[in-house]
């Protein structure tokens, strides 16, 4: 360790410093002294000596589950460690409906489709129908966001007239298929369109989803923002309050 | 059911009036329901006719030939009139086989006609006996369940209901073999996302799927086996589930039929609120597929649950209670009985809500109260349930305690996980010490529990039966379709000339004929 080191610290059962922890796990193992013994084996491989199996039951012929306690030997510097910045705050769904209504007092329209050939709806649903994903209910859920599920196999030209004839604030584009990168170009196109069909302030926020994505492409795709995989309602619903809302708000300019 | 129980309907003193009017009204509103689907008929109806008589498989991309062909005829003649008088007048004609038929009319090759006089009698006959075989296969698979349950036994009530999800039907297999040795009465396969909003169903065994797998003819066969193969080694009959939803209803009914499922989720409204489905496709595919469930002995679970998902457990409750009435008055309407009605509802009451747990078991009672004679399918919490798995086993402890303690006839048997991640193979173990231990704890508790008539669970019943009786009443004067335009059910307004599958709905022509029908409808020969 060295010298200008903040604080160091290590977990808390009932004791400063014991380091004590649980863990609970399954191995492949019939349980047996040996399948204890394994358990124990990683249990010292994840760092903690001395660990005890304070559990062990057998799951059918073939599994054990093990409750296992240590103290583990590693200790954590809170100097380094590091946060990744999402950029924005994750909002509930309270917080996203209060945060529209007092930023932009009316309800925020977003448009999602997914464009071209692909008729995988499962990412554009996911984020909008109010059945959502993750235990996270969609964008049809929230009081305060209008969402207009244009569905599969929509019209780039059909888009951008949905668009204007919404008035949407945000346009959200799932690209799930990725044959001949059939993804980026159907991005490409889309963007240039709304950069065509919009004076530069008045253009939609453009959000782009699909599991081939590289979320550090957008300016090269030309949109405002790209989500992977995993991406939950949460976290769009959050950014869009985040662009559309707070920062338009706090900076004065527009997008 | 409810032999063993303690019947709550004194104990909650329902007014029988209100019972009977509450009932009355859900007719009321479900009437006009049922007479529009009898007009109309959907694509997907249609298919399942095909599906009926046997036509399987699919072409070079993947699309059943049942869509080949019911496109093709849909091109060249319309759907009023349904798909038998064309495609049967056609086989007649050219002698040829569906398999056959349905490539040539594929690529184009077949002209289609509404054949009229003798020739559509003749075509109705041939189309009768072609379907006639599909019934015959589904009536022997409910034959042998009967044989299987009267040999086994049916499991003790609540069944134990278990969920596998891998979206790999040969992972799936060996997680419900050892789900249904480690006690699940039920196995329900939960379908790829998206699914239900596919206009066709997959074929074949599948191996990738989202968040599920799935439900192919195929896959159900394979798990049947599975199932089969595990009841022998178990000496007690494990029930296989699917989902009977989504645009392909009608025809995911046929399949379970062929293939020997034993239970099928099958909502009303579930669709239409949840997957934005049209309102009227949705009530025509499921009054069919309800049809289909009847006759094939099937159980079909309702989707209440979903409601208390998006609305508030404690405000909306009597709007589960109107939905049950609903789904009962539908199924009843398609021929289903009673001990087929597992009607849904759920724990989702915040645990922060004081005596959240004496409403639930209000809410509880009241459907055991309503509803004696069918099952009722008893759903864990999911909505409040936090990545605190801790917590979450105390709350599906104190759930797994009302569903014993209210007589639930099929329990899902909740994961301390939910939330955090499909469950895990320690997850749905420690889930079933859960049920086990609070049932033998706490399984007959029922006969010593009595809530006092004039106590707080008692009245808190009979307030949200008189919510439902006037929100019913709003409905039947209303109309059904009207109430859930304005969001009356999950908070999701549905305009009934909205939603997907809205352009394969079809109003029948004079003349129409659905051969299937003369197996389905009232009076058909068994």
């Amino acid at each position: 360790m060295t010298g200008d080191a903040g604080t160091v610290i290590r977990p808390y059962g009932d004791t400063s410093d014991d380091g004590m922890v649980q863990v609970s796990f399954t191995l492949p193992l019939a349980h047996d002294k040996r399948a204890e013994g394994a358990a124990l084996l990683l249990a010292k491989k994840m760092g903690m000596e001395p660990a005890m199996v304070v559990h062990a039951k057998a799951i059918g012929p073939e599994f054990t589950f093990f409750i296992v306690y240590g103290s583990v030997q590693h200790v954590v510097n809170t100097d380094e460690v590091v946060v990744v910045e999402r950029g924005y705050p994750l909002l509930s769904s309270k917080e996203v409906n209060a945060a529209i209504k007092k930023g932009l007092r009316r309800p925020m329209v977003v448009v999602g489709a997914c464009i071209g050939t692909d008729a995988h709806t499962v990412g554009i649903d996911a984020i909008l129908n109010i059945k959502g994903f993750a235990g996270e209910k969609g964008l049809e859920y929230y009081s305060e966001i209008v969402a207009v599920n244009l569905g599969a196999q929509v019209s780039v030209p059909d888009l951008v007239a949905h668009a204007i004839g919404t008035g949407a604030d945000a346009v959200l584009v799932s690209q799930v298929v990725s044959q001949r990168d059939a993804h980026l170009h159907n991005a490409r196109e889309m963007s240039a369109a709304f950069r065509e069909a919009f004076p530069d302030h008045t253009r939609p926020l453009l959000v782009l989803g699909g599991p081939r994505f590289d979320e550090t492409m957008s300016a090269q795709l030309g949109v405002d923002r790209i989500f992977g995989r995993g991406t939950t309602p949460g976290d769009v619903a959050s950014y869009l309050v985040h662009a559309l809302v707070t920062a338009a708000g706090t900076s004065g300019e527009s997008r | 059911m409810s032999g063993s129980r303690t019947d709550p309907r004194p104990m909650l003193r329902l007014e029988t009036r209100m019972v009977r009017k509450a009932r009355v009204l859900a007719a009321k509103s479900g009437a006009p329901v049922v007479k529009m689907a009898k007009r109309h008929t959907t694509i997907s109806v249609e298919r399942a006719v095909l599906r009926l008589a046997g036509l399987e498989g699919a072409d070079v991309d993947g699309i059943p030939w049942v869509n080949r062909l019911v496109d093709a005829v849909r091109e060249q003649t319309g759907l009023e009139h349904g798909v038998a008088l064309p495609v049967w007048d056609a086989l007649l004609a050219t002698g040829e086989d569906l398999h056959t038929l349905a490539q040539k009319a594929a690529s184009g090759s077949v002209t289609f006609r509404i054949p009229t006089g003798a020739s559509a009698v003749k075509a109705s006959e041939a189309s009768i006996a072609s379907v006639a075989k599909g019934f015959a296969r589904i009536d022997a698979n409910r034959a042998s369940r009967d044989r299987s349950i009267a040999k086994y036994g049916n499991p003790a009530t609540p069944w134990i209901y278990l969920i596998v999800a891998t979206g790999d039907i040969h992972e799936d297999i060996p997680q419900a073999q050892a789900a249904a040795r480690a006690g699940a009465d039920v196995i329900a396969v939960i379908r790829s996302t998206g699914q239900s909003l596919l206009d066709y169903v997959p074929e074949g065994e599948t191996r990738e799927g989202y968040a599920g797998t799935y439900a192919t003819q195929a896959n159900f066969a394979l798990m049947r086996a599975a199932l089969d193969e595990t009841s022998k080694e178990l000496g007690r009959y494990v029930r296989l589930t699917n989902y009977a939803s989504g645009l392909c209803m009608p025809e995911i009914a046929v399949l379970a039929g062929l293939e020997r499922l034993d239970m099928m989720l099958n909502d009303s409204m579930y669709g239409i609120l949840f997957r934005d489905i049209n309102p009227v496709r949705t009530f025509i595919d499921q009054r069919f597929s309800r049809q289909i469930h009847a006759r094939a002995g099937i159980i079909i679970n309702t989707g209440e649950d979903n409601y208390l998902t998006t609305a508030d457990a404690v405000e909306a409750a009597h709007t589960v209670t109107v939905s049950q009435l609903l789904n009962e008055y539908f199924a009843k309407e398609a021929g289903l009985e009673d001990w087929q009605l597992g009607l849904g509802h759920a724990f989702e009451i915040d645990p922060e809500v004081p005596d959240s747990f004496r409403l639930e078991l209000a809410h509880a009672m009241l459907a055991r109260a309503l509803f004696p004679d069918a099952p009722l399918k008893w759903m864990p919490p999911t909505k409040h349930m936090t990545g605190d798995i801790f917590r979450g086993y105390l709350l599906n402890g104190f759930f797994n305690l009302a569903g014993a303690l209210t007589g639930q006839g099929i329990v899902l048997v909740g994961m301390m996980t939910e939330a955090v991640a499909t469950p895990w193979l320690s997850d749905r173990d420690l889930a079933l010490e859960n049920v086990r231990y609070v049932f033998k704890a706490a399984g007959k508790l029922h006969q010593d529990f009595h809530a006092a008539s004039d106590g707080f669970i008692a009245t808190r019943a009979r307030h949200v039966l008189a919510e439902s009786v006037a929100l019913l009443e709003r409905i039947a004067d209303d109309t059904l379709l009207e109430a859930i335009a304005q969001g009356t059910f999950g908070l999701m307004k549905r305009p009934a000339d909205s939603g997907r599958g809205r352009d394969g709905v079809f109003l029948k022509a004079p003349g129409y004929v659905n051969p299937a029908n003369a197996f389905l409808e009232k009076g058909a020969s068994r």
